[in-house]
């Protein structure tokens, strides 16, 4: 057993903490956020040119061979600098599953551009009764000529503002909830048919609502084996809930630090408020929670390939628990011990607080996730 | 001891539902049921019917022109305008300066402020806190200096006061200010009334974490204050002080909104799709809605309980701090868990939809956009009107002898 980076990985470690302290003072960040699409294509091409992007995958795919720790090291910059480039929709979500399931023209014509910064994804499988249910699909996909025909709706479909594709979970046969028939679509963001509302999102990310009305695709737009994606889908989820994870931790890590440097400095009573037990306690159980969920997070970045599909699904599902609970702990409490500044627009320590929340709420909240994680330990 | 009510209180409680219904205007009770902020004009409109039937008031007694309920009747008055879907009456002037004055002013003081207060006719904010002066209250720095002109006796006051919700519609604000630098820390401030509208008072907006504007910055910069506008002797503000602060601390417990919020959960999780079937269908989701339910009736029963021994003539002790602990963790989690019902639709952000009128639409259900800006917003309210830390220190102190 060996926990420590290798001298790669501390490199990478490095060179994205360089990257959000240079490009992600908090006051960059809000004008980030404040452009139109909501992220930098300056930004997108450096990390292109720095591996980043290709770094997860394999060699033969056109990456440079590493895995989810690496993913984790990167994620947790991100959330440290709350970077709002489209990353996980379009490297750990597309880019996953074009590697997983893409037969060789398609990594050629989707991955390679991707890995080069050329292309960027969003995965469109939420609908309005889906909650977190990845097998609850109504749009659907109908066989046309020698091709599809999609039609339906799609929600809070990240980063489909700026993707040059959308890839869309689609029901191609089985009943409304079913895992088997349900097919994968990699289809052009400006095909006919495809209608886009787009707005911003409590955490000043970008998503869409999108309309399909029958949208014409190829045989050649089907990723991977028709009526067979549902391992595919939740295999990527899972690795991308374990990217998020790393995001988290390194949201707590910012905020924990914030709150820290603030109770030493801010007087009440004559003296620093970190002097009060009542919030040195406070402050000891931020620490502790912000330990637990990077364990969780290591623990579940080192499962996440492991050949048992159990092992994977039970890693992602007990590191989303445990940063759902350990996220709202260090948020909440951050807030109430920076006061009435803790409520303001104005400090960066409500933007993490907005973010640990949205984390939770994607791709399925703590509730759902100890759920899962119950069912796959009681059937073991 | 009997829990139902007498023929005459149900008389009552119709009498105000009617009164609401007849009063209320429809735009306003849709933003309270669909969780948009309401503008000067929902609060004030409301405000000056409630004052025409002298009921805006509603704690005071007879002898100043409030309506002398008995604790019943306060409950079912608040209990059935929050199932109205009224807008909360803004506290600054009859919960608050109100009594303050009735209580410590002179006679000239109440025939001048208190008729105003009544009717809505003018609006007061709260100058507490300051920049340094937060959960240490009586270590604040806005200075009041005496000065003397052709015109009379003066104030010249300097400071910064923060916090102050509802400052940008305030025509006058009540302060605690520093008269004596020289005295020990509570013994030096004493409690001024201030026209928003003298020379040297500026208002800022301070932009909260969900894009809401209610609180702002007042600067106060040579501001030329009569001396007739202090409420009770120089130096002894701080007894006004801490009298508002008891009855502001019951009053946020908030219980007949908290529970209108509870109903407005249960119909979420009845909407909100899971599996073929509903939310409220999760045996796991609807334990949490119960918990939080009964939380609500715990906190109810227990307001009740220290109302009633306010109406044996007894002020409001310092045990009202556990009503403001509880209160506003219970707010806070009525708002957690219906962001949590929303899902995956609490994350589009639609701040023209909380905000403005306007034509825009939903980009989920007519729930989802109030949801997390809610969540994030109340954090607030374990932090205001003294944080929950300075409660159970309070609680500690001076009900436990800790």
């Amino acid at each position: 057993m060996d926990l420590s980076l290798s001298d790669e990985q501390k490199q990478l470690q490095d060179a994205a903490e360089r990257f959000v302290r240079d490009k992600y003072t908090f006051e960059n960040r809000r004008k980030i956020a404040a452009t139109e699409k909501g992220w930098l294509t300056e930004n997108w091409a450096q990390m292109a040119e720095l591996g980043w992007l290709g770094m997860a995958f394999s060699e033969e795919d056109g990456g440079y061979g590493g895995g989810p720790i690496e993913t984790m090291i990167v994620m947790e910059q991100f959330g440290k600098g709350l970077v709002l480039e489209p990353f996980l929709p379009t490297v750990v979500l597309g880019g996953g599953m074009i590697a997983k399931a893409g037969s060789k023209a398609q990594k050629e014509s989707l991955l390679a551009p991707m890995i080069e910064g050329k292309k960027q994804f969003a995965f469109a499988w939420l609908e309005r009764q889906s909650r977190y249910n990845l097998a609850d699909v109504s749009l659907k996909a109908t066989k046309e000529g020698n091709g599809w025909s999609l039609s339906g709706h799609k929600g809070v479909v990240y980063n489909a503002p700026s993707a040059d594709h959308i890839i869309v979970l689609a029901r191609t046969s089985g009943s409304a909830r079913e895992e088997k028939g349900l097919t994968l679509f990699v289809v052009d963001a400006k095909a006919k048919g495809i209608t886009r509302r787009d707005y911003p999102t409590q955490d000043a990310l970008r998503a869409s609502e999108l309309t399909f009305d029958k949208v014409s695709v190829g045989a050649d737009a089907v990723l991977g084996k028709v009526d067979d994606a549902f391992g595919v889908v939740e295999d990527a989820v899972d690795h991308a809930i374990v990217a998020l994870c790393a995001e988290a931790t390194g949201c707590m890590d910012a905020i924990n630090a914030a709150t820290l440097e603030y109770i030493k400095t801010r007087k009440q009573f004559g003296v620093p408020i970190g002097k009060f037990q009542v919030l040195q306690h406070r402050m000891v159980d931020c620490f502790t929670n912000a330990q637990e969920a990077r364990s969780m997070t290591l623990m579940a970045s080192l499962k996440i390939d492991d050949k048992d599909s159990v092992v994977r699904r039970k890693a992602a599902s007990g590191a989303k628990v445990q940063i759902g609970k350990s996220g709202k702990f260090c948020g909440q409490s951050a807030v109430q011990m920076h006061g009435g500044m803790g409520v303001t627009d104005e400090l960066s320590v409500s933007h993490y607080f907005k973010r640990l929340t949205m984390i939770d709420l994607m791709f399925g909240n703590q509730q759902h996730h100890l759920t899962r994680y119950s069912n796959l330990a009681m059937a073991a | 001891m009997d829990l139902a009510l007498k023929p005459e209180h149900k008389a009552f409680a119709d009498e105000v539902r009617a009164f609401a219904r007849a009063n209320l205007s429809p735009a306003t009770k849709a933003k309270t049921f669909s969780g948009k902020h309401y503008d000067k004009d929902d609060h004030i409109q409301w405000q000056k019917a409630l004052g025409r039937q002298g009921w805006l008031a509603y704690t005071w007694p007879r002898k100043y022109g409030g309506p002398g309920w008995d604790v019943t009747q306060r409950f079912l008055f608040e209990n059935v305008l929050a199932e109205e879907g009224a807008p909360r009456i803004i506290p600054f002037g009859p919960k608050m300066v109100g009594p303050v004055i009735y209580t410590f002013g002179t006679d000239e003081q109440k025939e001048r402020f208190l008729p105003g207060i009544r009717s809505s006719e003018v609006s007061w904010c709260q100058g507490y806190s300051e920049p340094g002066a937060g959960s240490d209250l009586a270590s604040l720095r806005t200075k009041a200096v005496r000065a003397k002109d052709a015109t009379g006796d003066h104030y010249i006051v300097n400071g910064q006061k923060t916090w102050t919700s509802f400052a940008h519609w305030g025509d006058w604000i009540f302060c605690l200010v520093r008269t004596n630098p020289e005295a020990k820390i509570q013994e030096g401030i004493s409690f001024l009334l201030i026209d928003m509208k003298t020379p040297g008072v500026t208002v800022r907006p301070i932009v909260m974490l969900d894009g809401a504007h209610h609180v702002n910055d007042v600067f106060l910069d040579n501001v030329k204050v009569p001396v007739e506008n202090r409420i009770g002797k120089e130096g002894e503000g701080w007894t006004c002080a801490k009298f508002l602060l008891a009855n502001e601390r019951l009053g946020i417990a908030e219980v007949p909104s908290s529970k209108r919020g509870v109903r407005s959960l249960k119909d979420i999780a009845r909407a909100e799709p899971m599996d073929g079937r509903t939310l409220a269908d999760d045996p796991a989701f609807t334990a949490q809605i119960a918990d939080l339910d009964l939380q609500v009736q715990a906190l109810e029963m227990s307001e009740l309980r220290a109302l009633s021994t306010m109406a044996l003539g007894g002020a409001p002790g310092p045990e009202v701090s556990t009503l403001k602990i509880r209160g506003s963790e219970i707010q806070q989690r009525i708002t957690e868990l219906t962001m949590e019902a929303v899902g995956a639709y609490a994350a589009p952000y639609q701040p023209g939809l909380l905000f403005q009128d306007t034509n825009e639409t939903p980009v989920g259900p007519d729930h989802a956009p109030p949801a997390a800006p809610r969540y994030f917003n109340f954090r607030k309210t374990s932090i205001y009107g003294g944080s929950n830390e300075i409660q159970k220190n309070i609680v500690s102190k001076m009900v436990l002898g800790l």
